[in-house]
C-alpha cells in the first residue's frame, strides 16, 4: 500500500526529485564546494599578521564573518551589489533611459577612509554589476586599501548567459569555498532584484579593470571560473 | 493514509538557521530573546520614541526608537517590527527588525534572518543568520586572559587549541585598528 501511496504521490508531484530533495528555500540553498587557489594565496599572505581588516562585499556571509573575526581579523561586510539595486540610485540619462548614479552611489556605499583595508573580497561581483559601476567600483577599492592590500575577485571565463547561477560564497577553510546558490535578493527599500550575468570579461579585460593596481596573479579553475588576486 | 506527513519545522526564531554561528563551544548560550517575556519591558509597535533611551532591565522593543539606547547590563530585543535608529550599548542584543545605528554589547549580538542592520558592531560574540542584511564593521573584543600574578608561576609554554583561542591569547583585536569609516567620523 505505501509503494501505492508513493507511486501516486510521484504522480502529482511530477517525479520522484521531489521525494529525495527537500524543497528549495527562496534565499537558503544547499551549498556546494569547491577548491580556491585565489582564497589559499590570499590566507597564505595574510598569514602571522595581528589586527588586520578585511573588506567582504558579497552577499552577507556570516561564515567569511566567522573565518576573519576568529583570527583577529576586523571584518566590514557590505553587499555592494545588492545595494547598487536599490532604485534610489536609477537617474535618467541623456537619451532617458534609466542607468545607476555611480556618484550617488559611491556617496553611500563604499565610503571608508582611504587605505583603511588589507584586503578586500569581491567574489564575483564585477560579473554581476551595471556597467556604469563596474569601474568606480573598483577604482573606490583601489582608494580604500592599504598599499600591499590585496583583492581577491572571481570571473567567469565563457559566457554561460544571463541566467547564469549567482553564488553567495563562504569561506569553508584556507583555500575551499562553499558556493551557495542566490535566486533573487531584496534590498533595504525591499525591491527585488534578479541577478544576471551582465558580461565575461576576458584577460585583457581584467588587467584594464585593475591597471591602477600593482600586480595582477590569474588562477585559471576547472569549472569555468578565472580567480585573480591582485595587489594594490 | 494519503496524507503526506510534513517535517514539523522549528517555529520563529527557535531554530537555528545554517550559518549562524558565534556561540562558542562550552560556554552558555545567553537567553533568547523572540518575544517578550515576564520581566522584560516591552514597547509596542505603535509606539514611537525620540530621544535617550536608558533603563536596568531586559527590553523588547517592537516599535520605533530615534535617538540612543542604553542598557549596559541588560538585553536588546528588537522584535520584527522594530525600527531603530539610534546607537545602542547594551549586554546583549537581538535583532529581528530594522537598526541603524553603531551596536556596542559587552557579551553577544545576534542577528536573525530577518534582521537589518546598517553600523558597526563590537562585542564578544557575534551570531549572524542567513538571510540577514548586515551592513558595517564586525570588532570581535575577545575577553582578554587573566594576567598570571605573582603567587602564580609563569607558565613555560602556552598551548593553542584553536583558531579562536590564538585569537584571543594574542589579543588579535587589541592591536591597533585601522581608522574608522568616514561616515564613524562624521558621527564622532
Amino acid at each position: 500500500m505505501g509503494s501505492v501511496a508513493q507511486s501516486l504521490r510521484k504522480l502529482f508531484r511530477g517525479g520522484s526529485s521531489s521525494e529525495q530533495a527537500p524543497a528549495p528555500q527562496p534565499r537558503a540553498q544547499a551549498r556546494s564546494s569547491r577548491r580556491s587557489s585565489g582564497l589559499g594565496e590570499l590566507t597564505r599572505a595574510l598569514a602571522g599578521r595581528d589586527g588586520l581588516c578585511v573588506l567582504d562585499i558579497g552577499p552577507t556571509s556570516p561564515d567569511n564573518i566567522q573565518h576573519f573575526t576568529e583570527l583577529g581579523y576586523k571584518v566590514y561586510s557590505e553587499d555592494v551589489l545588492l545595494a547598487s539595486r536599490d532604485c534610489q540610485y536609477l537617474t535618467a540619462d541623456a537619451e532617458g533611459k534609466q542607468a545607476v548614479d555611480e556618484k550617488r552611489f559611491l556617496a553611500e556605499n563604499l565610503n571608508y577612509a582611504p587605505q583603511t583595508f588589507d584586503a578586500a573580497l569581491c567574489w564575483d561581483m564585477a560579473d554581476y554589476m551595471e556597467e556604469p559601476l563596474v569601474k568606480p567600483v573598483v577604482a573606490r577599492l583601489w582608494s580604500v586599501l592599504k598599499p600591499g592590500g590585496l583583492v581577491l575577485a572571481f570571473f567567469h571565463t565563457k559566457d554561460a548567459g544571463p541566467d547564469a547561477p549567482f553564488y553567495r560564497y563562504h569561506i569553508a577553510g584556507t583555500d575551499n569555498v562553499e558556493l551557495q546558490l542566490l535566486s533573487a535578493g531584496s534590498s533595504r527599500n525591499g525591491s527585488t532584484a534578479g541577478w544576471r550575468l551582465q558580461r565575461v570579461f576576458n584577460n585583457r579585460h581584467i588587467e584594464n579593470l585593475f591597471r591602477d593596481y600593482a600586480n595582477i596573479k590569474f588562477f585559471l579553475a576547472r569549472d569555468n571560473v578565472r580567480e585573480v588576486l591582485v595587489k594594490r | 493514509m494519503w496524507k503526506h506527513k510534513e517535517e514539523e519545522q522549528p517555529e520563529g526564531g527557535a531554530g537555528r538557521a545554517q550559518g549562524s554561528f558565534g556561540v562558542a563551544p562550552g560556554r552558555p548560550e545567553s537567553p533568547r530573546m523572540t518575544a517578550p517575556v515576564s520581566g522584560t519591558a516591552h514597547i509596542g509597535r505603535s509606539v514611537l520614541i525620540k530621544g535617550e533611551l536608558s533603563g536596568s532591565e531586559d527590553l523588547y522593543l517592537d516599535g520605533t526608537v530615534e535617538g540612543s539606547i542604553e542598557l549596559p547590563g541588560n538585553n536588546l530585543s528588537v522584535g520584527p517590527n522594530g525600527r531603530v535608529r539610534a546607537g545602542i550599548r547594551a549586554r546583549g542584543v537581538v535583532i529581528e527588525g530594522k537598526v541603524e545605528g553603531d551596536i556596542e554589547a559587552s557579551e553577544r549580538v545576534e542577528l536573525r534572518k530577518t534582521a537589518v542592520l546598517t553600523g558597526s558592531i563590537v562585542t564578544q560574540r557575534v551570531s549572524i543568520e542567513d538571510g540577514a542584511y548586515f551592513k558595517g564593521g564586525v570588532d570581535v573584543k575577545r575577553q582578554a586572559a587573566p594576567a598570571p600574578t605573582a603567587t602564580q608561576p609563569p607558565r613555560p609554554e602556552v598551548k593553542r587549541e584553536s583558531v579562536a583561542a590564538s585569537a584571543a591569547a594574542s589579543g588579535g583585536s587589541s592591536a591597533p585598528l585601522p581608522k574608522a569609516p568616514l561616515a564613524e567620523q562624521k558621527k564622532s
